[in-house]
């Protein structure tokens, strides 16, 4: 063969198998709403940067007629690309061949980019859109998945990485997603669980649709599996690329600097936060006015919503938020938010991502619910999280700081580098009225009007303890600011951290609490 | 941004009072009730399999009560102390969801 004709043979030949499963299944793919696996990787990566491999990948299987039919790629494309110039690896599941199942070929071109990120120390984004467990494989496909995970596990910390589900990812195939550092879920075309609905009904009698199990707001909002939720594939791949602006290639590179920005929010941080402690804000907006751009990239912002995390600029440097939200559940702290900053905070760490904290919570919550929950453990992985970080960690108390939650948020205790307080701070064991009603319970009880004299004692309180003089005095504070200083001196204290080492003792691995 | 009063609804953390939204998980949580010792509850969805005692029986602690199967296994239900079958609160064949009344008991003298 001339060298032309095995061009022209080679370019034939990737034209089929580009196409997938065909146009038939294209179509039908098209029909539900999602693009192919295909198209999917060139929305996603900078135009004409995505390079294939394993084109010509065939599975092997020879059992139950196997070998009679032909996959295409074994229904999984692989490949290597830039976003926003950055270098990154990717795999897409092709849900248009076999029902994108996962046979030994099609894991074995996952394992093969992704022991590629690993080696080559750059992001690894997976797109997931898969029926599950090509059956007639049998135990090469739980051998496929396995060897997925324990790659995820060997990546993580070293390398982002990005699950994105872009349809059905049920069974096993779920635990390489909760593996990776962040899960993004498009409404109605995401479906999340380990088994399905039609097991369920089988096996325990329990009805439930698709959706209502594990559809994207599902995820978003009740189980936290996911970490973005969006209206579209296109507004999703929005998401990645604007997370991938504000973290680092690997765990030994630096985070992009942007040119710095002053925040455009028009209102005056003194007045985004009432005086009155009981009195509710979006913490949000206070976000908003003080990070660069007032450009704040929320992560997980439906799920346990009384905390807010998330990445912004101070001075084009990124920075991980985390801020107690008193708009929701008065801010407290509970199961699901500790578990939410904890993961958020090592996330940071991991990726030597400043963490600056906003504290406005009045304690953990009670109630039986939540210590039958596992309270007690899951509070405990904020403590560590917090404990264990080396990255600069800075903290603003806002308004509440009570009791165990003071202890929690990245107080001076645990390790943080820089703790101020605004004037309207309430460092304390416990809330005015609660502390009066024990401190002063015989008075109050002796007094001719009970409820005058708890009136009295409280506000007695207040005046003496609720305020963040009597910490400063001691130095648990560092300095009680005024709210309008808070961005000019979050600068200051991040660049004077920027050379930060702080040592742990060697060892394996931690225990964290989970 | 102007924050909507009408979504704020009283939230009790020890002695203090907060106005403040509710989560969906929230507002579905499960409030703890006592529970019933006269109530033997299916403890996982189910299917009722046999009865193996009769409704005014006098049993001993650990006697057999009824089975019932769950994730392919049949469990046997026991008396959790020495008492009286007062009622079995399902049928044979029956698919229970979890935490369902399966038989009222009641505590007796030896």
């Amino acid at each position: 063969m001339s060298l032309r004709k095995s061009i022209t043979d080679l370019r034939k030949r990737r034209a089929l198998v580009q196409k997938g499963g065909g146009d038939a299944a294209i179509e039908k793919q098209n029909a539900m709403g999602k693009l192919t696996a295909r198209e999917r990787i060139l929305a996603l990566l900078d135009r004409d940067s995505f390079s294939e491999y394993d084109l010509f990948v065939e599975h092997q299987a020879r059992d139950f007629d196997m070998e009679k039919k032909v996959l295409h790629g074994d229904g999984v494309l692989i490949g290597t690309g830039t976003i926003l110039g950055g270098p990154v690896c990717v795999f897409a599941q092709d849900f248009t061949v076999a029902g994108g199942s996962l046979g030994l070929s099609h894991a074995r071109k996952i394992t093969k980019i992704m022991d590629h990120a690993l080696k080559m120390r750059v992001p690894l984004i997976g797109i997931n859109d898969s029926g599950g467990a090509r059956i007639q494989e049998g135990v090469n496909s739980l051998a496929g998945y396995g060897e997925i995970f324990y790659r995820n596990t060997m990546a993580s910390g070293v390398i982002p990485q990005i699950s994105v589900i872009l349809g059905p990812c049920a069974g096993g195939a779920v635990y390489s997603p909760a593996l990776t550092d962040f899960v993004f879920m498009v409404d109605k075309i995401s479906k999340m669980f380990i088994t399905g609905p039609s097991v369920i009904e089988t096996v325990l009698g329990e009805k439930i649709g698709m959706e209502e199990l594990g559809g994207a707001r599902i995820h978003a909002e009740i189980t936290g599996n996911a970490h973005f939720f969006a209206e579209s594939e296109t507004e999703c791949f929005d998401q990645i690329k604007k997370l991938l602006s504000f973290i680092p290639r690997n765990n030994e590179a630096k985070t992009k600097k942007y040119p710095a920005k002053d925040p455009i929010s028009s209102i005056k941080i003194e007045d985004i936060v009432p005086g009155d402690a009981k009195s509710p804000y979006d913490v949000r907006d206070l976000l908003r006015a003080v990070v660069d751009d007032s450009d704040f990239f929320e992560i997980q912002e439906m799920w346990a919503a009384n905390i807010v995390i998330g990445f912004g600029r101070i001075n084009g440097e990124s920075v991980g938020f985390v801020a107690n939200q008193p708009l929701v559940l008065a801010g407290v702290l509970d199961c699901d938010s500790s578990d939410k900053a904890a993961r958020f905070i090592r996330f940071c760490d991991a990726f030597n991502i400043p963490i600056v904290t906003f504290e406005d919570m009045p304690g953990y919550l009670p109630g039986v619910d939540q210590e039958h929950a596992g309270v007690i453990r899951h509070g405990a992985k904020l403590l560590y999280a917090y404990s264990e970080a080396t990255v600069p960690k800075v903290t603003v108390i806002l308004r509440k700081a009570y009791g165990g939650g003071y202890i929690a948020m990245n107080s001076r205790h645990l390790g943080s580098d820089f703790n101020f307080a605004w004037p309207s701070a309430e460092i304390a064991v416990m809330g005015p009225e609660g502390a009066a009603n024990i401190i002063f319970k015989k008075e109050i009880d002796e007094a001719e009007n009970p409820d005058e004299m708890r009136k009295l004692k409280v506000a007695e309180y207040k005046e003496k303890f609720a305020n963040p003089y009597v910490a400063a005095s001691k130095g648990y504070i560092d300095a009680v600011i005024e709210p309008a200083e808070t961005r000019s001196l979050l600068i200051h204290a991040l660049e004077v951290s920027k050379n930060k080492t702080d040592y742990r003792p060697t060892k394996k691995h931690g225990i964290p609490p989970f | 941004m102007a924050i909507d009063n009408s979504e704020l609804k009283p939230f009790r953390v020890f002695y203090a009072t907060y106005m403040t939204k509710y989560t969906k998980k929230y507002e579905n949580r499960k409030v703890w009730e006592e529970p019933d010792p006269t109530k033997i509850l299916s403890y996982i969805p189910g299917t009722i399999l046999e009865f193996l005692a009769k409704e005014g029986d006098v049993l001993k602690e650990g006697q057999p009560l009824l089975t019932f199967e769950a994730m392919k296994m049949v469990n046997t239900i026991t008396m959790p102390y020495n008492g009286i079958v007062k009622k079995f609160a399902v049928n044979i064949g029956d698919r229970v969801p979890k935490a369902a009344t399966l038989v009222e008991i009641e505590y007796a003298e030896d």
